[in-house]
This record gives C-alpha cells, structure tokens and sequence, in this order.
C-alpha cells in the first residue's frame, strides 16, 4: 500500500476511484429503482460520441462528453414520453446512436484513430492529470449535492412515478434531473472504469446492497460502502497484478455481488426459522415485534 | 387504532359557501382518440363521501386520474378547492391511492418510507423529518394495521398488505380530499372495517372521500352520495342505489352474489375477486 501511494499517478487514480466509487452507486440507487438499470451504459455510449467530438472540435474531450451525454440524457426522456416507447427500447436506440456517432466522428478528426477511443472505453486511471482530479471532485459534488437536495422527491418519482404527479411533483423536471445526472455521473466514471463497464460501477453495487437490505436507505449506504470498496480494492490489484484496473473494479463489485447473494440467502433464512418459530409459539404479533419509533431507517 | 387527523383549516371546515372540493365541468378524456368519457360535469362539495361505481373499463379510474390531472382533459375542466388544476398547489392537501398491482420499485424500501414518502410534498428539504411528521406516518400506518410491519420491505408483503401501505401512503400527509381507487381491492374484511372506521373519522374531521368501488361493504353507511359511470357518462347521481335495484339495471356486471342482509358475513367472502397475488 506504502509502494502505491508514493506514486503521484496512484495517489490521483486512488482519488479519482474512490469519488467515483462513492458518486455512482448513489445515482444508480435511483436508475435501478426506476428499473432504468442500463441507462447509465446507454449514457455511456452517448458519451462516446461527445468525447470524438471533443477531439474534432479541438475541445476538452471529458467537457464534451459531459455536454453531449447530458442532451442525450434528456433526449431519452423526451423519447421515454412522447415516442410512447417503453425505456429500454429508447435505451436501445441511444446506445446504438452513440456508439455508430462515436466512431464515425473520430474517423474524421485529424491525427486520431478508433485507437484513440480505447482509453475512454476501458479507462485509463494511470493517465489521470490533477486537472482531471478536480474536474471530476466537481462532478462529485454536483451530483452528490444534487441528489442530495432533491433526494425525497427523487425516491417518489422513482417508487412510484404517478404518485409523484399526484403530489404535484415537477415530474417532467426530475426525470431531467435523474438524467442529467446520471450522465455527469458517467462522464465522470468514464476515465476510471471506462464506457464500457461504467454503469457497472452504478448497478453492481446496488444489487449486492440490496440482497442485504430491506431499505432504500440501508441499500444507498451499503452500495456506496461496496462501490468505494471495489473502486479502492481493484485498483490496488490492478497495480500489484499489472491487469486493467476498470476490468479488476468491476469483477471485485461481482465478486461482493456473489458474497451478497449468498449471505442475504443465509440471513433470510435465520430470519424466517425465527419467524416461524415465533408463529408455531403462538406469540401475538404486538408487543413482541419491534414497534415503530425504534427504526434509525425511516425514510427522510 | 389511533386517531388520524386531516389539516382542514378551521374555516374550511365551517364555511357553508366554500368551494366544491372537486369541480368537473363537461369534461372529455380520450385515450389515443379513443373517448373514454365525455360530457361528465360533477360537483363533489367539500365533506362529502362519493362513491363511483361502474363495471370494468366504464372509466371510473380514468375520471379518478383526470380530476387530478393525471391524464390530460381533451375538453372541459377540472378545479379543486376552487382552483382550476393548472394553477392549483396545495397538493398536500390531496391524498391519492392508485388501484395498483404493487408498492414497490426496483430498490426494496421499507413500509415505513414508502409510508413516509407521502409526505413528501409537506417536508422541510434538508432537513430531518419533524416529531410530528413521524407521529403522522406512525398513525397512518396503526390506521391500517401494518405498525409492526413498519420495518419490513414492501416487497415481502402480500398483495391486500401492499395495498394498505398505499393507503397509509395517502393518509400520512394528513391531506383532507382523499382519491380512492379500489382500495378495498384485495383487503381482508377485517383491514376493510379498519379502512371504514378511518374514512369514518376522516370524514368526521371533515374530509372530502372520492371512492371507487365495487363492492361497498363495511363503507356502504358512511356513503351519501354515488355515481355510476357507464358509456362514458355518468348514469345514476343521488343516493347511493341498493343492491337488489343496482343489480337489477341492465347493463350492470354481476361481481357479487345477492346481498346477504348480514353485513359482518357478507363482508367476508363477498369481496371482489382480487387482481394482484
Ligand atoms: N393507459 C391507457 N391507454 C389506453 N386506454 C386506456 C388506458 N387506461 C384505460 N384505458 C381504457 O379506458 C377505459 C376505462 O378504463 P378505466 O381504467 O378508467 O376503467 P375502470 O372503470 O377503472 O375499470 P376497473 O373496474 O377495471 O378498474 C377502458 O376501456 C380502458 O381500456
Ligand atoms: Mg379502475
């Protein structure tokens, strides 16, 4: 751990992994309750185009890419509304979209190639500048505090999206919200793990958090908890094991997936012989059950 | 059971001359150009129990959704509490139940935040929920017997168990005009009867009910007033119609078997054929 830290490159890449492990699983807390799990990866070929743009237009390629997937994003939702196309065939045509724009558009800038794509689509944490580093704590902040303002209404919208109308919910202007921030989100993964596999880091924490889980709030703790972990644990394998690091983050977070599922198989089970035993001892229900004001997981 | 309270300002409760709570004037909902309703006009005073009845696809959802602007009017207009719907904003006073499969998204959640999140329109942002607020989503959740199941994720909860929590949902903002969308659907007799006496006490409080139903049951006394919608109109408007003369109508569903005079047995295996698991 002390060999790694005294690199400056590592030091940058073990920042620029945690911020990403902390920031992506939060936005994707909310894709995958709004069964939108793959959006992130539809954002992400989005992104792909922005970057060939960036090196056409001569621009920084991560501040295009973060343009380009938030209109993306919000042409989706658009698309989600008015096309009356269920999500993920509007998903399906953005991925295809920003991939075939991508790869078309970096064929026309000079000097680069579709190699010059590879570091976006894998990652490529090594090259991370400190101008990258601040660059993506500001996307941090951005979608921590945006989620973080907007949180409650956010829960509903995705719970349960016509309930959100039915409060008068700016329903219109939160999806905007979840998608323009699950784009930055993106953007600012993409350097770490790569287009690729950057919804991974949005969705595979949150599968394991919530086969632990019985709460919103536990399981967005918990896939944060999972998501720096990974982040933190493949990137340090990556450097003493010489592979990709996006590849050795991703497979970690499966790995804790798999832990996940066969530990929430083992609790539910515990929880269900107490049940049952609780019930065969014909205990009534009140009194022996846990009443409501001792929870530390009600909702906000 | 605990009380459950509204936020009916004073002066609502009192004024003989306030606003109909709900106001439909000639409204037309079309689904794809295909008209689903079309002329109703309807007046729902404030304090009163409505009931909407009508067989499957008579629209009585879609008039439901409409009065709160969840599909759009293709004529006509909707005001609540005086407001046209476009310009109306005290949507914590508006407390809706979906006829809905289920209570959950793709993230479990518990009972006691989906139960929260009714009250979403009511809270301080950034700021942790208030002693009261708690105490609101406590009582809603005793008002429909799911206290000690307070913890659990909704999705480990039958279909009837979810469809309470969505109750609470809507009783935990305190709002005083309640939308109830088949609540009853897939309810035991006896959450029914805890259903009736909360609607008893809301509407003692002077809150407005709009309830679509099938079966009365347990809430048939605490009804003053029902509509029947059928051909994409409203047929029947006055007092409630007894059971023999309803089914008697041509053109009326038979979903329940002739009444049994003994409302506590006929409540029990007379409930409309659950839809959900
Ligand atoms: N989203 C929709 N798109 C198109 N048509 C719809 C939609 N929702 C309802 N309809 C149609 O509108 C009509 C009225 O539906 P609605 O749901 O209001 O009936 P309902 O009276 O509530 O029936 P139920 O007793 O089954 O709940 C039906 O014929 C239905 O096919
Ligand atoms: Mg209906």
């Amino acid at each position: 751990m002390a060999e790694m830290l005294q690199l400056d490159f590592m030091r940058r890449a073990l920042l620029a992994a945690v911020l990403v492990g902390m920031v992506a699983p939060v936005i994707g807390t909310f894709l995958v309750q709004r069964r939108l799990a793959l959006l992130g990866d539809g954002i992400g070929h989005v992104a792909l185009t922005g970057v060939a743009l960036g090196f056409l237009t001569g621009t920084s390629p991560v501040v295009a890419a973060a343009i380009v997937a938030a209109i993306g994003a919000g042409l989706i939702e658009l698309v989600r509304v008015r096309a009356r196309t269920s999500g993920d065939v509007a998903l399906a045509l953005l991925f295809y979209g920003g991939i075939a724009g991508g790869v078309l558009l970096i064929g026309l800038a000079p000097g680069t190639t579709t190699a010059t794509l590879t570091a976006y689509l894998f990652g490529s944490v090594s090259t991370v500048t400190s101008g990258d580093i601040v660059m993506v704590a500001v996307l941090a902040v951005l979608v921590l505090a945006t989620v973080g303002y907007f949180g409650r209404e956010l829960f509903v919208l995705c719970q349960d999206e016509e309930a959100a109308r039915a409060h008068g919910l700016p329903v219109r202007m939160l999806s905007l919200v979840i998608a323009v921030t699950a784009a930055l989100t993106v953007v600012l993964a993409m350097r770490v793990v790569g287009v690729l596999l950057v919804s991974a880091l949005m969705v595979v924490p949150v599968a394991a958090a919530q086969q632990l889980s019985r709460s919103f709030r536990v399981t967005l703790a918990l896939a944060v908890a999972i998501g720096v972990a990974s982040a933190l644990g493949g990137l340090s394998t990556a450097f003493y094991a010489d592979v990709a690091p996006g590849a050795a983050i991703v497979l970690l977070a499966l790995g804790v997936f798999a832990a996940a599922v066969a530990a929430g198989y083992l609790v539910r089970s515990a929880r269900g012989m107490a049940r049952s035993t609780r019930d065969a001892a014909g205990a009534p229900a009140e009194g022996t059950m846990p009443q409501t004001e001792q929870g530390g997981v009600a909702s906000s | 059971m605990s009380t459950v309270t509204t936020g009916v300002p004073a002066q609502d409760r009192t004024s003989a001359g306030a606003a109909p709570a709900v106001r439909v004037a000639d409204a037309a909902v079309a689904y794809d150009s295909t008209t689903v309703l079309s002329g109703v006009s309807l007046e729902v005073p404030a304090g009163e129990i409505l009931a909407v009845l009508g067989s499957n696809g008579s629209g009585k959802s879609t008039l439901v959704r409409a009065m709160l602007g969840l599909v759009p009017l293709s004529s006509g207009s909707v005001e609540l509490h005086g407001t046209p719907l476009r310009r109306f904003r005290e949507w914590g006073r508006i407390g809706y139940v979906p006829q809905r499969l289920s209570a959950g998204g793709g993230v479990p959640a518990t009972v006691r935040e989906v139960v929260a999140s009714g009250q979403v329109v009511r809270r301080r942002r950034l700021h942790r929920a208030t002693a009261a607020e708690r105490a609101a989503v406590g009582e809603a959740l005793e008002a429909v017997d799911l206290a000690d199941r307070a913890r659990d994720s909704v999705h480990e909860l039958s279909g009837g168990q979810q469809q309470r929590v969505l109750i609470a949902r809507a009783l935990a903002a305190r709002p005083d005009t309640f939308f109830l969308d088949e609540p009853m659907a897939g309810v035991d007799a006896a959450s029914q009867r805890a259903l009736a006496r909360t609607v008893t006490r809301l509407s003692a409080q002077g809150a407005t009910v709009v309830l679509v139903l099938h079966e009365p049951g347990p809430l048939e006394p605490l009804i003053g007033r029902s509509i029947v919608l059928s051909g994409g109109g409203i047929v029947h408007d006055g007092a409630p119609p007894r059971p023999e003369g309803d089914c008697a109508r041509p053109g009326h569903e038979h979903v329940h078997p002739h009444a049994d005079p003994d409302p506590a047995s006929a409540a029990l295996p007379d409930i409309e054929v659950p839809r959900r698991g």
